[in-house]
């Protein structure tokens, strides 16, 4: 209920979706989060993705099936959602440290290396966050994407960054 | 007097589309729009779009319009005239009469087919206050925002948090506002899960049973008060709080634009579902009075996708009508083109709009 009450997902409602990988898989390595929860007629995330990863099928309103074995994390999905839900989480980036790849739409965008604030799904500051890649190619259509690297137990918690 | 054999009224979404088909298939079209510029609502909405590929799915609002611009652009037999009130419509025979103000003088214009494309107005809400500055509607702060890059002031209350006050929100952040709080009278979000997502973790708290009370200010808006309501919609004493705000944003829904529809005389049921009294159509889209059609919001509020899958559907029929495209051929695109709404209708959104929908077409078959 946290979803339709607050805004967004809490961990029981994530862990039910078919398009977030399992705990075995998502220690493995860089894979596709995608936290999508209601049948909205919408698809582009099924054609983005060349390792036919990701499947929806012909009714537009089912929710993304995520194949994680077919997924490599290479985060062509993430800007092609319209609805801003799709994340890479590297949980292997370092021995302590996790790196997440997020949609991102506010100017001015971080530098790399730059030390930002990651925000869990509910906007709250939980960890500082070190700026790795911009990634903004005419591809992406203005919604960049911004890899970020955090300590290891925020690798699901951590959605969004703040510049301030 | 001047004649055409299509005339359509309203160049957003739906009327370019319509145009589009009925010029392709070699009807000659006259497009009439009150506003400078064609596009309608398109040219505010710089978010992506949902749908699939044959949708336009992942492209930005903008960028659906400057597309349907150079399709319509494309077309010799399309007129577009803008700054272009259309005041009346008459019955001629064969046909109608619009009244157009156009450049400041009057003109008659006659067509054997009319569409209506006229959109949708906004709902307000009243309270006290609500008339200081500083209180807008959703598509004013967007149309300030996202066309002419001014913002309306430096923290706002977004009322209502449907797709429209999600997204208008969201846009108000790109923009360097901050949006101290979205309220929203139901006891859930009413919009898309992902909209309200994206807002909540830049730290927009959404409240659910929360309305605004009242608005104070000495000649603008300075401080709402909101205050919870229970499910019987009264508010619960002794739950206000104040905000400081300068501006309060009302994103209450959206009702048909449905004037001139009125004028004409068709039959109108009202479908809560669909944004209040909407004309009967049947499944080209056209009312109870012969050779008026409706597309877009006038004919049920939906999205600019649907509209534009309405307009086209309407570009065809009006084609097949004046003998410009086979029976056959018509209805294998008005087919295509309505299993293609229809995909835009399913799962728990857009059931209820495509049941009410259904409900208009069978009604219009006892009419």
């Amino acid at each position: 209920m946290t979803l339709l009450k607050d805004g967004f997902l809490d961990p029981e409602e994530l862990k039910n979706l078919p398009g977030v990988p399992s705990k075995k898989r998502l220690i493995q390595g860089p894979v596709v989060v995608i936290e999508c929860a209601q049948e909205i007629p919408c698809n582009p995330c099924e054609e983005a993705c060349h390792k036919k990863a990701i499947q929806i099928g012909d009714s537009i309103i089912n929710l993304p099936i995520l194949d994680a074995d077919k997924c490599s994390g290479c985060g062509l999905c993430i800007a092609s959602c319209p609805g801003q839900a799709i994340f890479v989480v590297d949980t292997t980036y370092s021995d302590t440290e996790a790196a997440i790849q997020l949609p991102y739409e506010f100017l001015p965008y971080p530098e790399e290396r730059q030390v930002v604030d990651g925000l869990n799904r509910a906007g709250e500051k939980v960890c500082s966050a070190k700026v790795l890649k911009v990634l903004n190619p005419k591809k992406f259509d203005r919604t960049a994407v911004i890899m970020i690297v955090v300590p290891k137990q925020y690798a699901m918690e951590v959605r969004n960054i703040d510049l301030r | 007097m001047r004649k055409t054999e299509f005339a359509i009224v309203g160049a957003g979404p739906a009327g370019l589309s319509a145009a589009i088909e009925a010029a392709r298939a070699g009807v000659k079209v006259v497009l009439a729009d009150e506003n400078q510029r064609p596009g309608g609502q398109l040219f505010k909405q710089i978010h992506k779009f949902f749908g699939s590929e044959a949708h336009h799915a992942g492209a930005r609002g903008i960028d659906i319009g400057t597309m349907l611009l150079q399709q319509v652009s494309q077309q010799k037999n399309v007129e577009i005239m803008l700054d272009s009130v259309v005041w009346g419509i008459f019955r001629a025979n064969p046909g109608h009469t619009l009244g157009v103000i156009h450049n400041s003088k009057n003109i008659h214009l006659k067509a054997r087919k009319v569409l209506l494309a006229t959109g949708a107005t906004e709902n307000v809400l009243a309270f006290p206050g609500w008339t200081l500055a500083g209180v807008m509607g959703a598509g004013a702060i967007q149309t300030l925002v996202n066309v002419h890059r001014v913002l309306p002031g430096k923290r706002v209350l977004m009322v209502g948090s449907g797709n429209v006050g999600l997204i208008v929100s969201y846009q108000l952040l790109q923009a360097g506002a901050e949006v101290v709080a979205i309220v929203e009278a139901l006891p859930k979000i009413g919009g898309y899960a992902v909209h309200a997502s994206k807002v909540a973790r830049t730290g927009v708290p959404i409240l659910t049973s929360t309305t605004v009370k009242e608005v104070h200010g000495k000649g603008k808006v300075e401080k709402a008060v909101l205050v919870q309501i229970d499910e019987n919609w009264q508010p619960l004493t002794g739950t206000e709080r104040e905000l400081e705000v300068d501006v309060v944003c009302l994103a209450c829904g959206l009702s048909p634009l449905a004037e001139l529809a009125w004028i004409t005389g068709c039959k109108f049921t009202d479908v809560p579902e669909l944004g209040g009294h909407v004309p009967i159509h049947n499944e080209n889209m056209e009312t109870t009075v012969s050779g008026i059609y409706v597309a877009g919001d006038l004919a049920g509020i939906e999205e600019a996708s649907t509209a534009i899958e309405e307009g086209r559907l309407v570009g065809i029929a009006v084609a097949e009508a004046l003998g410009y495209l086979a029976a056959g051929e018509a209805k294998d695109k008005k087919t295509e083109i309505s299993n293609r709404a229809e995909q835009l209708r399913e799962g728990p959104f857009g059931i209820t709009r495509k049941q009410a929908k259904e409900q208009l077409i069978r009604r219009s078959l006892s009419e």
